[in-house]
């Protein structure tokens, strides 16, 4: 059998390259060590060598060919002695047209996907490309296959980060903690098979976001959703946080303030913090708030626990903490779970006001809007004031609609008079 | 005489199990692998350890075995010990698989240079053999495989003649009445029990307050009872302060509980762990950082010098053949840009002790589960329950797993007795393959044997052994 010349990486992090220079011609002899041709990458030129004897049987990609992918193979070898006809049966296997994931210098585990080939064309058994979703069987080993269940995630939805791309517990571990799961192929430019023509492009559903459809769903389902908007005069509380920030070491924003409004209304109003259990409404004794982080991989509320006991700016740096670790996709269940309440804050990307959606079995959540300059009337007169709109969405079933008000107007309160949040 | 000047992708200082297996990876791979040894190809480990002491036990196990003969039926007059034929056997062995590995290295096309190198900046090695050079070497990887060398106490100093090294204690000329072994790690166990099983009177010395440190508690325990059964003594919390090397032995000052006593023995035994060998290789001139003795690397193998890499007792703990062998694997492969480059996982690397009874282990201790947070399920099984250890009349002994309760994690296995060091494979595959208990369980393991007991320990952690 003709041995095949593949493409070499010549880094961990090639995907491909170019063949520059054929330095033997097909028939001619070869012997172990001899240079039989140049491959060029975007970083360097490098010399093949070949590692057997033999005569150069065929040469399958020419001189000066550009983007040949990495184990590709480039020419054909005949082992001394071999029938040049053995060359016409070769049919030469193209390596499986790779999703080129570079194994990831930092990365713990990299996938098993055969981009990289040692720099000399030995012919290396080639590792298994496939990744754990596709097809029917989903590889993973058993301790991965346990914590999955016991975890609620969907084996089909988690890229495998062990040998031949199996599920192991690393992964369940990284899916667990609301990132996605190690997926190497996430900083590798062709990681997604190419568009298909019809110009789109099905994007596999990572498990946070099974999650997160499954818990919206649910809750718009099956909640009575009601909303109630008010809108908060912000001048004071502005002038107040511009006061504070002058002298505290960490940015306080506006946001504190409403976690801190929001506890201390909970505790005014404390029928609105509480869960509804069908045979019973919980009351909760401390207010802690989930605060909505937006982070690439998704949605996540991250709790600050007891909201009521600390000051806005305890609550300012533990919310920069959990953010942080949010965006990193390193918060631990107990970060963000099993909160009483939750805030959402698009006030940033300039919405006006909006409704959002209740994270059950929490009774309401608080959607609050940007802080902009409007008109208002004040004693019979126009002015112009900082308005920020804020609408609660409230369960109904556990929560009716004076119950809710009432809560609104405590915040309302609160946020407009701010020196109590400081007290 | 010239020097030769010769270009490699890798090359490989120090012949010893994690050099000569880079170096035969390397050119698996493809690439051009240079080797220096200044000493014997297959290093400590073949020559001077691992291979070599492992023959001297058996000798020994053999003794013990032909001791217990008339219970099996078999008469034997007093059977002698012929220590002399006793160590040229080991060193022959060490002798043919040192051939071996040369064979190796030349199969594999790897160039083998004998001397001493020393880093010279750039990917230079500039080899030399008595002070003159052989060879100058330029390599785009280097990786340093120098091993390490005993340890020797604050002013005792081994003189090579009544304070021993393990180099020494294998090639004992006579047996010494008495034997002071400073140290009960691998190396100073299995010493201690060769010569008891030999006749010797031993003494054990251990600093910390009880034997095999490394071990799972409740293990080093049994193994303790069992080396007291054996009369051996065992001094633990003890220290030796200082030691007085004479014409007939070494008096030894022992300090315990805050009494010292003196110790006189024939021989003394030095097994108190071992350092790196870093100098002489021109590291000074590099970025390479030596810690306590090590080179700090990272889980590849690479140094603070690009280009430079550390792997086996060179660099840290566990100083195991097999860990430096997988080692240079990971960090040849990782070099060569190797899809399935895997770095070593420390906690998947068993532990073996060749002392009788043998222990052998892989994974977390049960303490250690314990004190990282884990709710453990714990299962036993000792070899006095088992058919196989009665009929061929090895009933000391027992095997230990230990398991996380809320996930079924096998964290940890722990055995003592015979055989239990060819045993421990099984669960080192297992706890690779992130088994929980449920397909240990569904294994099925032949009768009649020992590693039957390996399937009834999991069983009993889960309160479901059949058989005790």
């Amino acid at each position: 059998m003709p041995i095949p010349i593949l493409m070499p990486a010549l880094s961990p992090t090639m995907t491909e390259g170019a063949v520059a220079a054929w330095h033997k011609k097909e028939g001619e002899p070869v012997a172990a060590g001899d240079v039989i041709a140049e491959i060029e990458t975007d970083k360097a030129n490098m010399e093949l060598e070949a590692v057997d004897d033999g005569v150069l049987g065929r040469i399958l990609v020419p001189e000066g060919t550009q983007g040949v992918k990495v184990k590709r193979p480039i020419a054909l070898l005949l082992s001394p002695g071999e029938d040049p006809s053995a060359l016409d049966d070769a049919v030469p296997e193209t390596a499986p047209e790779l999703e080129s994931a570079p194994a990831p210098e930092s990365a713990p585990e990299p996938a098993d996907t055969p981009a990289d080939a040692p720099p000399a064309p030995t012919p290396e058994p080639q590792p298994d490309a496939t990744p754990a979703t596709s097809g029917e069987r989903i590889f993973a080993s058993p301790l991965a296959r346990r914590l999955a269940r016991e975890a609620g995630l969907d084996l089909a939805a988690i890229q495998g980060s062990g040998p031949h791309g199996r599920i192991v517990k690393a992964d369940i571990e990284a899916a667990r903690a609301g990132g996605a799961p190690a997926a190497p192929a996430r900083t590798a430019p062709a990681a997604t098979p190419a568009a298909p023509e019809g110009g789109f492009e099905d994007q596999p559903v990572t498990s946070m976001r099974r999650v997160i459809a499954q818990r919206m769903t649910e809750s718009k389902q099956t909640v009575p959703h009601f909303y109630l908007t008010v809108d908060c005069r912000i001048d004071a509380l502005l002038a107040l946080r511009a006061d504070a920030n002058a002298l505290a070491e960490r940015k306080i924003s506006v946001n504190d303030f409403v976690v801190r409004a929001a506890a201390l209304a909970l505790a005014e109003v404390p029928g609105v913090n509480v869960a509804w259990n069908g045979e019973s409404i919980r009351r909760f004794a401390h207010a802690d708030i989930a605060v909505a982080v937006a982070t690439e991989r998704g949605l996540i509320t991250p709790v600050l626990r007891r909201a009521e006991t600390k000051t806005v700016g305890a609550l300012a740096e533990e919310m920069a903490a959990l953010a942080e670790k949010a965006r990193a996709g390193k918060l631990l269940p107990e970060e963000y779970q099993d909160g009483t309440f939750t805030i959402s804050n698009l006030g940033m990307f300039g919405v006006k006001e909006f409704a959002a959606i209740i994270n059950p079995p929490q009774a309401a959540i608080l959607a609050v809007g940007a802080g902009e300059a409007r008109p208002v009337v004040e004693d019979g007169d126009i002015r112009s004031a900082t308005v920020m709109t804020c609408t609660l969405a409230v369960d109904h079933r556990s929560v009716d609609g004076a119950l809710g008000a009432e809560w609104l107007a405590a915040f309302k309160r609160l946020i407009e008079a701010p020196l109590r949040l400081l007290l | 005489m010239a020097t030769a000047k010769e270009a490699f992708d890798i090359a490989v200082i120090g012949g010893g199990p994690g050099g000569y297996v880079a170096a035969i990876r390397a050119s698996q791979l493809g690439l051009r692998a240079a080797l220096v040894e200044k000493a014997e190809l297959g290093g400590v480990c073949l020559n001077w350890g691992c291979i070599p002491t492992k023959a001297l036990l058996r000798a020994a196990d053999l003794y013990q075995q032909i001791g217990e003969a008339g219970e099996f039926g078999i008469e034997i007059k007093e059977a002698k010990v012929n220590l002399k034929k006793i160590v040229e056997r080991s060193r022959a062995v060490a002798a043919k698989l040192n051939q071996g590995v040369t064979h190796l290295l030349k199969k594999n096309k790897v160039r083998v240079f004998q001397g001493h190198a020393r880093l010279e900046g750039g990917g230079r090695v500039r080899v030399e053999a008595d002070g003159k050079p052989v060879a100058q070497i330029q390599a785009k990887n280097v990786i340093l495989a120098t091993g390490a060398r005993p340890r020797a106490l604050p002013g005792i100093e081994p003189d090579g003649k009544t304070i021993w090294t393990a180099r020494e204690a294998m090639t004992p000329a006579s047996l010494p009445k008495s034997l002071l072994v400073v140290g009960s790690g691998a190396i100073g166990i299995e010493f201690a029990s060769f010569y008891r099983t030999l006749g010797c009177d031993v003494t054990v010395v251990e600093i910390l307050d009880r034997i095999l440190p490394a071990e799972d508690a409740e293990i080093a325990d049994l193994a303790h009872k069992a080396f007291d059964k054996q009369g051996m003594t065992i001094l633990t919390g003890a220290s030796v302060e200082a030691a007085k090397a004479g014409r007939d032995g070494v008096k030894a000052t022992v300090a315990q509980g805050g009494k010292k006593t003196e110790i006189a023995a024939e021989r003394m035994i030095l097994a108190v762990g071992i350092e790196g060998n870093t100098d002489g290789l021109g590291l000074d001139g590099t970025k390479v950082k030596v810690e306590k003795g090590h080179v700090r690397t990272d889980k590849w193998g690479a140094t603070d010098e690009p280009g430079v890499y550390a792997i086996g007792d060179l660099a840290g703990p566990p100083w195991l053949a097999h860990k430096a062998s997988h080692e240079g694997v990971a960090c040849v492969e990782r070099i060569a840009g190797f899809d399935g480059a895997h770095p070593l996982d420390a906690g998947s690397v068993p532990g073996c002790t060749y002392c009788r009874p043998q222990i052998a282990s892989v994974g977390l201790t049960e303490e250690a589960a314990r004190e990282a947070g884990r709710e453990v399920r714990v299962g036993r099984f000792p070899y006095m329950a088992n058919g196989k250890a009665i009929a061929q009349g090895d009933t000391e002994g027992l095997i230990k797993t230990v398991f996380d309760a809320a996930t079924g994690e096998l964290l940890g296995a722990h055995m003592i007795g015979a055989e239990v060091t060819e045993l421990i494979q099984g669960f080192a595959v297992a706890r690779g393959l992130e088994t929980t208990e449920a397909e240990l369980m569904r294994t099925v393991f032949p009768h009649p044997t020992l590693s039957e007991m390996m399937h009834e320990s999991v069983l009993d952690a889960y309160g479901r052994a059949l058989h005790v």
